[in-house]
């Protein structure tokens, strides 16, 4: 895990700062309401519904247990004792008074974090696979690159109010698990004919009220040409970006208003002029940032003894090889493994955690996984370096703390934004919806019979949940003061990204229980063998969904 | 006299700023004209006294490499959040290699001068009613930063 040194420290420290003196004058009227608003969202604080609402950065999912204990701590003192993890890898705080916000800050900038940037029109958290480093499929480990990423991003002094936010993701695997084609910047790692490392660059994805695949503009772009080539794609779009309607302002738009060819052609072109600066990327610097993620120091384990033990134990607790089949995932290295603990147990907002459970994550890192937890945008926490012989152990620890939920990538893993219930710019609710949902489902033969099966709902078409890429997505709209709820079909976020598609006229929250219901016995009926949902789906196409949900009651 | 933040001080400025619907005879003082009237006007022109401003919206690849001409160029912030002002200074100064003095005017606040220096920019004309003094404290908010910019040719891992 990257550890700041002296430079990094300061920035962070002269940031609190700042934004103490900021606070200090909105506080005594001597900086307006409009002005405090920009400068409070690039340091995470949104005015919510109820309170405050503050986003702490966790760059590219990763923390360690220090950092999870001070979150605790944090979640005890300045708020209601929990916090929630969202669809980019970061952590809210829902109650924090502004007042005290720079004093969190200061806490927060005591064990190396921040909430820089993770809102406003400028360049946010760069996001990654939660199993970066350890995935089996990796070409090369992404974390270094969102660190370099991150550092030319915290306060570039051209890029600090965009048209629009900016979002960007990096994934270092064939299969993508950073959803890197519903980014503003996708780059994925690749490697050329020659055998040299560089990135494939995505440009122009996204959700929110107008979803796009994004485009390639470029096959191959050499690793030392990273942030030049960053800077090109960010002055073309900060220059040329929609500024009169904030609706049509995000680079997808551009993008498309342009054509990727030619919006292509002018990022070449301004690079052109900024390539060969000494603003690209040195070897020194990229194996310096290298150097903080090399391979932990892992034990040579005998993987046929562990997994013949492992077998053994499902045998005796059937529980335990559910989990073992949902909540663990392979590991590069014989012996190991990656758990997710599930934050979404049947009535628990999801992706929400304690300040106890923090600790008690905090507590498991330390003892089976080297002392670092992942995020992921599933909203869950990933243990990526667990002994496969310590598995059975973990597992009851994780069900005494309350994540061992056996559902990972099941119906009732749902992603889901806080919605109506905090977010002021929610349309309707989401919560609510997640526990009807898992209420509803709460059999789980039933859950895992249906197998892999992706359920996103958004309080809005802002699209924080990512309905748009769920195999259903669920969308909260707002019809004369009252809540619906549109549902789509169809979506992906993986490598074959896709955007679902409208089934038909809303549903009340009240309904939406049974209409899932409908559509998964479509699934049911329709499936051959072990067919998934997606799959099923994209064989016989939305309309025996249609005619089941909408058919007339007799 | 109105005051200004020049290189981290407030001084008295005598810039006369000329709106965009400007017609008739140009004052008798130190005139910022703006880039059109520049354009259409330009071999009339005695540019000894004369400045420019140019507006965000407007192609600051028109200028290009003219800009040396002028003494003063300045760039217009319409709103604080429209940050295509940015991008202008850093290819006035980076592309175009202008150095003359690079202000900003209109509704830049007091918490960007930190990045408007960055960019470029050695005078402020910020909004009526403003604490010129305490202001220009913010000009100096962080003292270590990642990425070259018009300051700062290096970035930071390059600078050992």
């Amino acid at each position: 895990m990257y550890v700041y040194n002296e430079n990094d420290q300061k920035i962070i420290e002269e940031r609190v700062a700042q934004f103490r003196g900021q606070t200090e004058r909105y506080l005594a009227g001597e900086l307006a309401e409009d002005e405090f608003l920009p400068l409070r969202l690039q340091n995470g604080l949104y005015i919510q519904r109820l309170a405050p609402m503050l986003r702490i950065a966790v760059p590219y999912g990763l923390l360690n247990s220090k950092q999870l204990r001070k979150l605790a701590r944090i979640a005890r003192t300045y708020d209601k004792g929990y916090c929630h993890i969202t669809t980019r890898q970061n952590i809210q705080f829902n109650w924090p008074q502004l007042e005290e916000v720079p004093d969190i800050l200061a806490e927060l900038a005591e064990v190396q974090m921040h909430a820089v940037q993770t809102s406003g029109n400028c360049i946010r958290n760069t996001t990654t696979d939660q199993f970066a480093g350890v995935a089996q499929d990796e070409l090369e480990d992404p974390r270094p690159w969102c660190e370099i990423i991150r550092q030319w991003s915290t306060f570039h002094p051209e890029f600090a109010f965009l048209p629009r936010k900016f979002k960007i993701a990096v994934c270092g695997t064939q299969g993508d698990r950073a959803a890197i084609q519903v980014h503003d910047i996708g780059l994925q790692i690749v490697r050329n004919d020659d055998g040299e490392i560089g990135f494939k660059v995505i440009v122009g994805g996204g959700l929110g009220r107008t979803p796009v695949i994004g485009s390639v503009i470029r096959e191959f772009l050499p690793k030392e040409h990273l942030l030049t080539y960053l800077d090109a794609i960010l002055r073309v779009y900060n220059r040329h970006g929609n500024r009169a309607n904030k609706y049509k302002a995000r680079i997808k738009i551009l993008v498309r208003a342009w054509k990727p060819d030619v919006f292509a052609h002018e990022v070449e072109a301004e690079w052109d002029y900024i390539k060969e600066t000494p603003a690209s990327l040195t070897n020194e610097e990229i194996n310096r940032v290298k150097s903080f993620f090399t391979a932990p120091d892992y034990q040579p384990i005998d993987d046929d003894n562990a997994e013949k033990e492992l077998k053994k134990l499902s045998g005796e607790h059937l529980a335990f090889s559910k989990w073992l089949q949902r909540n663990i995932t392979a590991h590069r290295v014989p012996g190991y493994a990656a758990v997710t603990l599930s934050l979404k147990p049947t009535g628990v907002a999801p992706g929400d955690i304690t300040d106890q459970q923090l600790d008690a994550v905090a507590d498991l890192a330390d003892q089976y996984s080297l002392g670092e937890v992942r995020t992921t945008h599933n909203q869950n926490l990933v243990l990526a370096d667990v002994k496969k012989s310590e598995l059975f152990e973990l597992w009851q620890k994780a069900k005494t703390g309350g994540f061992a939920t056996p559902n990972i990538g099941t119906l009732t893993d749902m992603i889901c934004c806080p919605g109506g219930d905090f977010c002021s710019l929610a349309n309707a609710k989401s919560i609510p919806v997640a526990e009807a949902l898992q209420r509803k489902f709460d059999d789980m033969d039933y859950v895992y019979d249906l197998g892999d099966l992706s359920l996103n709902i958004s309080g809005c078409m802002n699209a924080c949940g990512h309905h748009h890429v769920g195999n259903i997505g669920v969308l909260g709209v707002d019809k004369k003061g009252e809540e619906f709820y549109q549902i789509q079909l169809g979506g992906s976020a993986d490598s074959d990204a896709t955007l679902g598609k409208v089934l038909g006229p809303s549903f009340g929250r009240e309904e939406m229980p049974e209409v899932i219901e409908k559509i998964l016995n479509v699934y049911v009926e329709n499936r051959k063998g072990d067919e998934l949902f997606l799959d099923t789906y994209r064989r016989i196409g939305i309309t025996p969904f249609k005619e089941t949900v909408y058919a007339k009651d007799h | 006299m109105p005051k200004i933040i020049k290189d981290g001080q407030v001084v008295d400025d005598s810039w006369v700023i000329i709106n965009k619907d400007f017609s008739g005879d140009l004052p008798m003082a130190k005139v910022l004209l703006p880039m059109q009237y520049w354009l259409d006007n330009k071999d009339s022109l005695n540019l000894m006294c004369a400045g420019i401003w140019i507006d965000s919206d407007e192609d600051v690849d028109t200028i290009g490499l003219e800009a040396n001409q002028f003494p003063l160029i300045a760039v217009n912030f319409p709103t604080f959040v429209d940050g295509r002002g940015f991008s202008i200074a850093r290819l006035l100064k980076e592309r175009y290699e202008f150095t003359g003095q690079l202000r900003a005017i209109g509704s830049a606040i007091r918490d960007q001068l930190f990045y408007l220096k960055r960019c470029g920019f050695d005078s402020f004309d910020l909004k009526e009613g403003i604490d010129l003094e305490s202001a220009a404290a913010s000009l100096n908010d962080f003292s270590v930063t990642y990425q070259t910019s018009a300051d700062q040719p290096e970035p930071l891992f390059r600078r050992g």
